[in-house]
């Protein structure tokens, strides 16, 4: 249990995936304008992480690794994380219309996001059974979805600031981003 | 200048990947800490994107439009296994250093770009010649941030702390303290903000600022508003 949480506070703050490992940087810049989006963004992936990471591993310990299939890892979780997306939209739409309201306009988006692999790919190389597998993945997404809230909320303020001509824009969000870099430094003494 | 030297323009300087359409940020953020590292990257990067322009354009006519980006995504997955193989075999310190980073090439939003926006729509050699390019633009990129990185957070250039070209030596002043923070995280972030703000000061064509397009809200809109070039 305290190697589960270990792991999950380490995905979500240690090893931030945004500020400190940089997967799902576009997703980042681009759908952080707005605190609304930016939540309803970090819900999808939140879902769509967990559950990619759970089919991801529970693909290669049952049906890659007894077939010495491991070399086809890279393949296989890209088009398994693809069909996924899909398949979570249409099941939203015809079960959850509430869901797939709030985060519909999300998926399609999120199959381009390298973090969904980028966490298949670390669970096999950190060698995570399924439960191991299944925190990290919530534990990254939760990461992501903090680092992304924090960034819609500065950024709002920011709108309004008087910010030096040619730093307006995305110069200005990338030296923000680099501040909360050095800020999530500090959860490094957490564990 | 003919079409096939320019489209190695194209890739270099007009549409450089990184540079003006600001497309894969994940390894140009991550991989830059050395510029050996940006270097091989980039490097990699080309071999895929050569490889994959001309596979796609050779089965451009029998990939059926429906099903196209599964089938350019496992064309795409396929080539990155095989080099990640390769690197593995051949040139394990590489492969160490890159890590994760390498099957992530997968996700490059600029492979998939060309192959939608270019390589499905021209002959074959046009298309690997693109793929040439804009390799060789992305190399360049990722090497100029990794050396600039480099310099200022280790005080070594491909790990050199001095450069000796003939009789001549140039290295670094005794006083010179790197800042560490360059090579961390935080750093790469710090570079980019400040390159694109130089593009904004000079008004150089690029996707943040006004004379290029807005590429930041996603991979995927951005490939769509390109495709047809």
């Amino acid at each position: 249990m305290k190697e589960l949480l270990v792991i999950l506070i380490a995905g979500a703050l240690v090893n931030n995936v945004v500020l400190s490992q940089f997967l799902g940087i576009c997703p980042f810049l681009g759908v952080s304008r707005k605190l609304e989006t930016a939540a309803g963004m970090g819900g999808a992936v939140v879902f769509v992480i967990t559950i990619a990471s759970a089919l991801a591993s529970a693909i290669y310990t049952f049906i890659l690794t007894p077939f010495h299939l491991q070399y086809l890892q890279t393949i296989v979780f890209i088009l398994v994380i693809a069909a996924l997306v899909q398949f979570v939209e249409l099941f939203l739409k015809k079960y959850s219309q509430g869901l797939y309201k709030a985060l519909g306009v999300y998926l399609p988006l999120i199959t381009t996001n390298c973090a969904v692999l980028g966490v298949a790919i670390i669970n096999v190389n950190k060698n995570y059974g399924f439960i191991k597998s299944v925190v990290n993945g919530f534990g990254t997404a939760v990461g992501f979805t903090i680092a992304l809230i924090i960034m819609a909320g500065i950024r709002e303020r920011i709108e309004y600031n008087d910010i030096t001509k040619s730093f307006q824009g995305s110069p200005i969000v990338l030296i923000t981003a680099g501040l909360m870099a050095i800020a999530f430094f500090g959860f490094a003494g957490l564990l | 200048m003919n079409k096939y030297s320019e489209r190695l323009y194209n890739g270099v300087i007009k549409e450089n990947p990184t540079l003006v359409l600001m497309l894969g940020m994940c390894p140009t953020l991550a991989v830059t800490t050395r510029a050996f590292n940006g270097l091989g990257m980039g490097l990699t990067t080309l071999v895929v994107l050569m490889l994959s322009n001309f596979m796609i354009s050779v089965l451009r006519n029998i990939i059926s439009d429906k099903i196209r980006i599964p089938a350019y995504i496992v064309v795409i997955a396929s080539l990155v296994t095989i080099l990640q193989m390769l690197l593995q075999a051949y040139i394990p310190a590489l492969n160490d250093s890159l890590g994760i980073y390498i099957p992530l090439i997968v996700v490059n939003c600029i492979i998939l770009g060309r192959a939608e926006s270019y390589a499905s729509k021209n002959p074959p050699l046009l298309s690997m010649m693109d793929g040439v390019g804009m390799g060789l633009g992305f190399t360049i990129a990722l090497t100029i941030i990794g050396a600039f990185r480099e310099i200022l957070g280790n005080g070594t250039i491909f790990g050199l702390s001095q450069i000796t070209i003939f009789n001549f030596s140039i290295s670094f002043p005794k006083g010179y303290e790197p800042m560490s923070i360059f090579v961390l995280a935080p750093g790469a972030f710090f570079v980019l903000a400040l390159l694109t703000a130089f593009q904004n000061k000079m008004q150089l064509p690029s996707a943040t600022n006004k004379k290029g397009k807005d590429c930041t809200s996603g991979c995927a809109n951005c490939n769509s508003q390109k495709g047809g070039k």
